[in-house]
């Protein structure tokens, strides 16, 4: 017999699930399925005020390769609510949930487990109590903690306080303001049955970016109001006697979202305490990434089974910044040579995928080869001159159609070209403005669309130069053509801002590349240019400034979001002083050239 | 006369050749026994102990090993850092061993790079050493001078997608010149390298920068000359990412006017040269 009633209203919006009911303790859950219930199976648990349809999109991703399983807690969603509310919703309560669902969709084999917010606080009590053992494979959490790894991180900093550990037990305190609020009685269901649950799906396009459509779902309403119990059965007794046995039996993957409103980072600092298997995904992202980043989810889900199915290979690329680019599409233009090259590598150390570019066949194929040497998930070369924006505008469709949206684009290419003013034609003009900027712009112009298009975010990285804040008698048309690259990512900055897409603009300054061997010297023959060009390659030799750093300084302003990086001490000075000092540089820029 | 000074020569060849074989065996015999936990200090003093025991008493340098991204020589800043630390080998680490005995008077300085258990990255680089070799031959044939075949070598690293690691050794040579050392009982060594090998090298720079030329092979104006005649010990050096790899071994430079004879590979009989030759078949 049932004692609670089903849960009201609300049409699923996810198509094609087959859907059931499985009775537990007392209420009945609503179930949906999708894919093929012979692949792996993966398990979706959803958060607080949701129901399973947050993950919608996520599932649809997901179901094409493994058997999709989401179910509407308990009290949310169609799913019915235990009577009374109070004391029915405990996480051991919850747990038998869980074990219900997973006997009934995948007897006799372990599931994946994948919860968000309230859904991956669940989540790690089922992967840490000692009765699911050998029921759960593999546990992906974003934005939700255990209580009980909570309850010891408070109780370790409030014991043994520093300055810096007051200052993160403040922080995530402040974060938690709405729990308090929750826990007042009767005044949020009346918020939520009201005012607050009619602002909600607007509130959350607002704050959160989440984009409007079929989310929340009508059930929102009772599915927070019900939901407040889980704090209140859960959070107090959690938090005041954290269970000491809390580690996982199951390998985990945190994906933690950057921007999270709720959530500090700081909270699974000492993580791997509790699991030994721990693989770690950030993201730059709002609270509600199963909306916001479905793309990014489904891939690092898929990712993660498929590497617990295998038995857990050892990972090929566990470089830096791993975390923020694994699996993640980069483009770089120029790739055969230089800083692009050393980028390319630097992306495929994280296991990025790699697409180099660059209008030398041979010289991105190499990159491309290295680069899968080195890490990367998969790296392909294409021969692309950046100038010709019919061919770069097929490059765009083709990567499209052939590997997705890409994450990351960066736009390298660059010629040099020196010479004074007067003596630089209109044909070299025209030469060094069509790859180093038009170049940057058909990049940023076709890739920059399809990320905004996608909505889930990105970023693009400019090469400008410390030469386009450094005026020179020497270099002109390259100043200038970098100035216009700099002000360019400004300004894409500005208006990508809104849609999560970051612009970065680089200012390498004297690094230790071929541009010099290859640069254009207006004004003299070919035997003065050889010799010109052999002068600044030794000169460039001497100051001996590795491409390698500029590509871990990209790395590092995506990872930050830095609008403009000028890498080497010279352009670093060089920008200070643009700023504060601007006639020195006026002065310098007088200078005859050297070589 | 003239087969008089030829056999004179074929000799001396062959004794130079005969310490760089043994050398190379040192370095393959204490690479087979390498095992994970073995320390860079431990590596040397097998590789000491090894060549002692057949007799070596004095050195050009004494031995060194580099494991891990000491083989590319990450962030060395001193030449300090080239003497071997207690960095222990792993598993898929890359390895270097170099070491430059003398044995009978004659010197041989050589590099053997591996890896303990596979290693793709360390195997395209040594794959890739060999279009080095046969560049700095061609070159050295045409006569061209040492910096610009350096320079052509870094050229070609670019192209290959690598790092020139050479330049991080003292005066940033790709090589330098060895000679006959002649026995002495006592033979101090100074940071590691043999008094009389480094005595041999000065006078030489005495000699060369009068002449205008200079044992060392180094990127700078010093080595702006044709290939001197004698025994160079070349070693390319690549890196990649933190995984590098060289060769080290003898190139004989004479005064011949015959291409074939003007330059040439003192052995072709080493461990790279045949792993090349089986990687070809």
């Amino acid at each position: 017999m049932l004692t609670g009633a089903r849960g009201e209203g609300g049409v699923t919006v996810l198509k094609g699930a087959r859907e059931r009911w499985v009775p537990t303790g007392g209420v009945e859950l609503c179930v949906a399925e999708l894919g093929d219930p012979e692949r792996p199976t993966v398990l979706l648990v959803h958060g607080y005020p949701d129901s399973k349809e947050v993950w919608s999109k996520v599932a649809v991703r997901l179901a094409e390769d493994f058997h999709v399983v989401l179910y509407d807690v308990r009290g949310h969603g169609r799913s019915s609510a235990p009577k009374p509310l109070r004391g029915g919703f405990t996480l051991e309560k919850l747990t038998d949930d869980f074990l219900a669902v997973a006997d009934a969709v995948s007897p006799g084999r372990p599931v994946h487990l994948v919860g968000h917010d309230w859904g991956s606080v669940q989540a790690w009590e089922f992967v840490t109590v000692k009765r699911t053992e050998g029921r759960i494979a593999s546990f992906t959490s974003m934005s939700g903690p255990s209580l009980d790894h909570f309850g010891h991180w408070i109780q370790q900093r409030v014991k043994r306080p520093t300055p810096r550990r007051i200052g993160q037990l403040l922080g995530q305190g402040a974060k938690s303001w709405y729990v308090y609020l929750l826990h007042t009685p009767v005044l949020p269901e009346l918020a939520w049955r009201g005012p607050l649950g009619k602002r909600w799906p607007r509130l959350l396009s607002r704050l959160e970016n989440v984009p409007a459509g079929n989310y929340p779902t009508p059930s929102l309403p009772s599915d927070a109001a019900h939901g407040a119990w889980l704090y209140r059965d859960n959070v107090r007794p959690r938090l005041r006697r954290p269970r000491a046995d809390a580690y996982a039996h199951a390998p985990v993957q945190l994906i933690t979202p950057l921007g999270d409103a709720f959530l500090s980072e700081r909270l699974y600092d000492e993580l791997e305490l509790w699991v030994p298997q721990l693989t770690r995904r950030t993201i730059p992202a709002k609270h509600w990434v199963p909306r916001t980043r479905p793309d990014q989810l489904a891939l690092w889900i898929g990712e993660f089974v498929t590497s617990v199915e295998g038995g857990r290979p050892e990972p090929k690329a566990a470089g830096r910044h791993s975390d923020r680019f694994a699996g993640q599409l980069v483009l770089v233009t120029g790739a055969g040579s230089g800083i692009g090259r050393a980028t390319a590598y630097a992306f495929a150390e994280a296991g990025a995928r790699v697409i180099a570019v660059d209008r030398d066949g041979e010289a991105a194929a190499r990159t491309a080869e290295l680069s899968r040497l080195v890490g990367a998930t998969d790296a392909w070369a294409e021969v692309v001159d950046v100038s010709d924006d019919q061919a770069m505008e097929k490059l765009a469709a083709r990567v499209a159609t052939e590997h997705g949206v890409v994450d990351v684009l960066v736009n390298n290419a660059g010629i040099g070209l020196a010479g004074t003013f007067l003596d630089t034609t209109s044909e070299d003009w025209r030469k060094v403005l069509d790859v180093n900027l038009w170049g940057v712009i058909h990049g940023c112009r076709l890739f920059g669309r399809q990320m905004a298009n996608r909505g889930q975010g990105g970023h693009i990285v400019n090469i400008a130069s410390a030469a386009a804040f450094q005026p020179s008698r020497v270099l002109p048309a390259y100043s200038t053509s970098k100035a216009a690259v700099l002000m360019l990512s400004e300004c894409l900055r500005a208006e990508l801002a809104d849609q999560g897409i970051g612009v970065s603009a680089i200012c390498p300054g004297l690094v230790n590349t071929n541009i010099t061997s290859t640069a254009r010297f207006a004004g003299v023959d070919a035997e003065e240019e050889a010799r010109r060009q052999k002068k600044s390659a030794r000169l460039y030799g001497m100051r001996n400034y590795p491409p390698e750093k500029v590509a871990e300084a990209i790395l590092r302003a995506i990872v930050n979001d830095d609008a403009v990086v000028p890498v080497t001490p010279e352009a670093r000075g060089a920008h200070v002083l643009s700023r504060f000092a601007p006639g020195v540089l006026r002065r310098l820029a007088r200078v005859k050239s050297p070589v | 006369m003239a087969t008089a000074l030829t056999s004179e020569r074929t000799a001396e060849l062959e004794g130079f050749r005969r310490v760089q074989r043994l050398a190379y065996e040192c370095a393959e015999a204490v690479a087979a026994r390498l095992e994970p936990g073995v320390t860079e200090r431990q590596a040397a003093r097998m590789q000491r102990e090894w060549l002692a025991a057949r007799g070596v008493r004095d050195w050009f340098h004494m031995p060194f090993a580099w494991f891990g991204d000491r083989t590319a020589f990450v962030n060395f800043r001193v030449p300090l850092q080239f003497f071997p630390t207690s960095r222990r080998l792993e598993p898929g680490m890359p390895f270097i061993l170099d070491m430059a005995p003398v044995f009978e008077g004659f010197t041989s300085d050589i590099g053997y790079s591996g890896s303990l258990g596979a290693n793709p990255v360390q195997h395209k680089l040594m794959d890739d050493l060999r279009a080095h070799r046969e560049l700095i031959l061609r070159e050295v044939r045409e006569r061209r001078s040492l910096r610009e075949i350096y320079e052509d070598v870094d050229r070609l690293m670019v192209r290959q997608g690598y790092a020139n690691r050479h330049r991080a050794y003292p005066f940033g040579v790709i090589a330098h010149k060895v000679d006959r050392v002649r026995a002495r009982r006592f033979s101090p060594r100074l940071f590691g390298f043999g008094t009389q090998s480094l005595k041999g090298l000065a006078a030489d720079a005495l000699h060369g920068h009068r002449e205008g030329w200079s044992p060392l092979w180094s990127p700078y104006r010093f080595s702006d000359h044709p290939p001197r005649p004698g025994l160079w010990a070349v070693e390319p050096h690549l890196g990649f990412r933190g995984t590098g790899a060289k060769f080290e071994e003898i190139l004989v430079v004479t005064d011949s006017r015959d291409p074939e004879e003007s330059a040439f590979w003192l052995d072709d009989d080493l461990p790279h040269v045949r792993r090349w030759a089986e990687v070809t078949c």
